[in-house]
């Protein structure tokens, strides 16, 4: 299908700003009278706050208030705090003290007299299941959503009857299963059953989470950092104890969330708070450091996996167990996306899955790029290599066996339908392209201490969600806005999508501007920029939009120019008669009809089932212009999903346990391409992060202290210029059948594809050595090649 | 390093500046408060840093209250109205405040605003044309779609413009050394190389 604005190149409208410095973020704000507040951060890593004197704080010159946990609404437990009187890691925020500047705001948090009660704490989860625990909360030690907050404890058999260094596997706080698993392993060729730690690692946002708010004639206005628009609205009016009408948010630039600015976090509603309390313009500016703490990080697993294969190479049985260290507060399920992407990326003929979210006293965890699905790659992918090495089939050969039907394959516990699966024609296109089987002859060959490794990764995610709203206007001067209440997560999505309401009104995209960033723009409902779904769910949302528009162009048509609706068609400036194009009227005469018209032409009748967000936005456009307003209610095909596959070949260097990207190339299954070089530079970009995950990025918290290490770039290093070959990146284009104009999401699947593919890699250029761990560390590879054991123990986590 | 510990490393920084010499005004919560920066408890030392400076900034001498220890990235930022100058650590780490001072990089959250006296700085909303013509390597990175989150944009651009004046055909790797300062946590590394190129072979042929 040929279209006229998707599959092309574009310049997106806020490019321009991005590389001129007008772009203008959080903290590029100034508003008059504007205090700056600082906070007050728990030393310990579990605590219980017993006093707090602030009366020397508040005799300083400048201090003008100080808001602590008592004056706050915290969102029930074990939801993360806005401030707490129970800190749960170090670095967690006990109180904020607003001073007219912040070298003042620090003096006076130096003086507050805080008396702490120490609480046991726990750094690795395995701790807290045993039968002698120590727990990160004091009101249950398992939790996450979808998993009630409850007390597990596991038995001294359990820990018992686990083979050194295997992880005991007792009570789970979920599971499911289907098929035959023992039957499974039983006519099974080869089986595995191995123990794997994947780490935590930070998002390292390049904008600290700053946030600047005020509040003017009974609103509350928010400067944020999210990767989202209107979805943050309700989140943050009920941590500002408001009524989401009553605030306004302006998020028109984000830089950088990777899953860590999703949604409404309660540090951005300190500011708010602050400044209700003491009637002044309150900026907070997070550190770099305390970005650290309270900026998230990636959830980390111990888990352990049996898998048997056939002589061909199939999956015939898959037993998972999963135990996830997320936090002290309620983070999010990787654990659970792990199981998915297990059973559709393999599609084991039988699986088990267990899974248990134990709390730990470390910094808020929440969704990072692939959560789950792109660690479990980096556990998953080198046993299928073990596999192919022992089954002597190549690489490629066993991801074929298992790589999942274009249709009608299934995912998770429910085996849910997944709506499109080209993950095979993905392969495919990636090992012509990259020359496998030519690079594949050159695994292992040596040159001086340099070592050739060649490796394969997939990964998965979903890629799409329904039910939102849309919502376009044309107005009397012939333009198109699309409001979008997509956020600006650096993806181009805000634009990519709209195009889709521009594509159905066949719209010169000269004519149309694209509405967004600002509640004040009057933007719909739309789900966050999250979840490698916006080109997927707003695509759906413009497009409903979009139709409804088209109707009542043509309707105003037939009125005006006699006929019936269905005798109209639209060209991009015009509606014409079909039969008759010169009986036609321009899309700015319509606007100006609609005007005149009023009823639902113009917004002034609503229909019944949009979101009251959208509702208050089309009202106040209301009279504006021709308004284009539905929600889609579209056909659910299932569940969309998004797949990559990443071709590496790396020089691992014996002698220092350091390696080099020689060639990398990443293919992605994204459905129709709305914007190739936006997709190009998502899948590029996923890479890097890739990279950064397998091999590069430390994250380490104290087991004695739970104080964390890395609190600094240079510390933590995620990829720079140095780690970074040139890439390369490709894609299928085949439509996804139940999106409008088949289009899908992608953000996240490259990360996990090119992070396992490097594992491989690494693996592959040791002959096949599993490190059943990530970040593989160049210790951890001088140590296997001296055939030491590694620094860490076998379930140790938090230590690279 | 913890994150207490990260901060008071920086408030020792600040306050063996503030020992060195330091003025103090009644102006100074007026401008003090804006700053983020306080000069509270600073009394008039003898042969202290004088307070209003000029500087030059993108071609215009700016004249600007500045405290003794006043970084240059929050001058710029909180004094000049200069916002494109991002601060992403604050510590000279990330490179998002990358600035040029008499045509060399520096990260601006890690010079003294005193020490750039009767020097040039260009930040990067002075890279371009007089009458705001785009510069080559800005063009260049809208054709490339290179910025992704845009916030460490700024600082490759200024990075790179500095690379071309010293090096106006450079290698790949070469360019690639000399924006590895500039981190980009999005991963965009690969088109803002080919952004730089591309200004480079654009600079070539005219």
């Amino acid at each position: 299908m040929s279209y006229k604005l998707l599959g092309k190149n574009f310049t997106p409208h806020d490019v321009l700003a991005k590389v001129t410095g007008q772009a203008k973020y959080a903290e590029d704000f100034r508003v008059d009278g504007m205090v700056f507040c600082r906070l007050l951060t728990s030393p310990m890593p579990h605590a219980r706050v017993r006093s707090i004197d602030t009366t020397e704080a508040l005799k300083i010159p400048g201090v003008v208030g100080i808001l602590t946990a008592d004056d706050v609404k915290n969102p029930p437990a074990p939801a993360p705090t806005i401030l707490t009187n129970e800190p749960r890691y170090v670095g967690e925020p006990i109180l904020a003290v607003a001073a007219v500047d912040e070298t003042t705001a620090q003096d006076a948090i130096e003086k507050i007299k805080l008396d702490l009660e120490p609480l046991p704490f726990v750094i690795n989860p395995l701790d807290s299941l045993r039968p002698n625990p120590i727990d990160a909360r004091l009101d249950g030690n398992v939790g996450a959503q979808g998993v009630k907050l409850q007390t597990i404890r596991w038995t001294k058999e359990d820990f018992e009857q686990a083979d050194e260094g295997k992880l005991p596997m007792g009570k789970a706080g979920e599971d499911w299963s289907y098929g035959d698993i023992e039957a499974g392993f039983a006519k099974s060729k080869v089986v595995y059953d191995e123990t794997f730690v994947t780490a935590s690692n930070s998002h390292h946002c390049m904008e600290p989470r700053t946030a600047l708010a005020y509040w003017q004639n009974g609103k509350c206005f928010v400067h944020g950092s999210t990767q989202s628009q209107s979805f943050v609205v309700p989140g943050l009016a009920g941590l500002v104890g408001i009524a989401p009408h009553e605030l306004v948010y302006i998020a028109e630039f984000c830089g950088g969330g990777f899953g860590s600015k999703g949604a409404a976090y309660p540090v951005m509603a300190i500011p708010a708070l602050m400044s209700k309390k003491i009637a002044k313009p309150v900026m907070m500016r997070i550190s770099r450091a305390e970005e650290y703490a309270v900026g998230h990080a990636r959830n980390a697993f111990i888990g352990r996996v049996k898998l048997g294969f056939g002589e061909d190479g199939r999956l015939l049985a898959a037993d998972m167990y999963i135990v996830q260290e997320g936090g002290a507060h309620n983070g999010f399920w990787d654990f659970r996306n792990a199981a998915d992407a297990l059973s559709i990326v393999y599609t084991p003929e039988s699986m088990r899955y267990r899974g248990v979210p134990v709390y730990a006293n470390t910094p808020t965890r929440s969704a990072q790029r692939g959560p789950g699905e792109n660690q479990i790659a980096c556990a998953l992918e080198p046993l299928l290599d073990r596999a192919a090495r022992d089954l002597k089939i190549d690489p490629l050969q066993i991801r074929k066996v298992n790589t999942p039907k274009i249709f009608d394959s299934q995912v998770g516990n429910d085996r849910r339908k997944v709506t499109s699966a080209y993950l095979g024609d993905a392969l495919d296109k990636g090992a012509a392209r990259f020359n496998w089987a030519e690079r594949r002859a050159r695994s292992g060959q040596r040159k001086g201490s340099k070592v050739t490794g060649v490796g394969i990764g997939q990964a998965y995610h979903p890629a799409g969600a329904n039910g939102f709203d849309g919502l376009c206007r044309i107005t009397p001067d012939g333009i198109l806005h699309i409001h979008t209440g997509v956020g600006n997560l650096g993806t181009f999505s805000h634009s990519g999508t709209a195009r889709i309401a521009a594509e159905t009104l066949k719209y010169d995209w000269e004519k149309c501007v694209v509405e967004r960033g600002d509640s004040r723009k009057h933007l719909p409902w739309n789900l966050g920029q999250f979840g490698s779904n916006t080109s997927f769910t707003m695509a759906r949302t413009n497009y409903v939009a979009a139709m409804d528009a088209l109707q009542k162009i043509k309707e105003i048509a037939a009125k005006d120019l006699g006929g019936k609706p269905d005798d109209y068609d639209v060209d991009g400036t015009k509606v014409f008669a079909k039969n008759s194009p010169g009986r036609s009227l321009s899309f700015a005469k319509v606007a100006q009809r609609a005007i005149d018209l009023g009823g639902k032409y113009d917004g002034h009748e609503l229909p019944a089932d949009i979101n009251p967000m959208t509702r208050a936005s089309a009202t106040a456009l209301a009279g504006s212009g021709l308004i284009g307003v539905a929600k889609d209610t579209l056909p659910v095909g299932g569940e969309t999903a998004a797949f990559a596959c990443a071709f590496i070949e790396i020089e691992l260097d014996i002698e220092t346990g350091t390696h080099r990207i020689v060639d990398f190339l990443n293919v992605g299954d994204c459905g129709t391409v709305i914007h190739p070089m936006g997709l190009d530079t998502q899948i590029k970009g996923g890479s890097v992060q890739g990279f950064g995950l397998a091999a590069l990025e430390h994250y380490v918290v104290d087991p004695q202290t739970g104080i964390p290490g890395n609190v600094g770039l240079y510390q933590a290093k995620p990829p720079t210029y140095l780690d970074v070959p040139d890439l390369k990146a490709d894609w299928v284009d085949k439509p996804d059948p139940t999106s409008p104009m088949g289009t899908k999401g992608i953000g996240e699947p490259p990360l996990g594809a090119a992070a396992s593919a490097l594992v491989c890699a690494i693996s592959d250029a040791l002959g096949g050595h599993l490190f059943n761990r990530t970040p593989i560390r160049p210790d951890m590879i001088i140590n296997a090649i001296a055939k030491l054991p590694p620094a860490h123990k076998p379930m140790q986590i938090h230590t690279a | 390093m913890n994150d207490e510990a990260s901060r008071y490393s920086r408030r020792e920084f600040i306050k063996r500046v503030i020992a060195s010499g330091a003025v103090a005004s009644a102006a100074t919560y007026i401008y003090g408060g804006l700053s983020g920066c306080s000069t509270k408890g600073q009394t008039l030392v003898a042969g202290g840093v004088e307070r209003l400076v000029s500087i030059n900034v993108n071609g215009e001498l700016r004249r600007v209250d500045v405290l003794p220890q006043e970084t240059l990235a929050m001058t710029l930022r909180y004094k000049l109205g200069l916002t494109g100058t991002k601060l992403g650590c604050d510590r000279a780490e990330c490179g998002a405040c990358t600035v040029m001072i008499d045509d060399v990089t520096y990260y601006s959250c890690s010079v003294l605003t005193h020490s750039v006296r009767a020097r040039k700085v260009v930040t990067v909303e002075g890279v371009g044309g007089p009458n705001g013509e785009l510069h080559p390597v800005q063009q260049a990175f809208i054709d490339e779609l290179s910025p992704q989150c845009g916030f460490c944009t700024p600082g490759q651009v200024v990075s790179a413009v500095a690379l071309l004046k010293r090096n106006p055909k450079p290698t790949r790797d070469e360019c690639r050394a000399a924006l590895a300062g500039n981190l980009c946590r999005c991963g965009a590394y690969d088109n803002y190389l080919n952004g730089v190129m591309r200004a480079a072979q654009g600079a070539v042929s005219t």
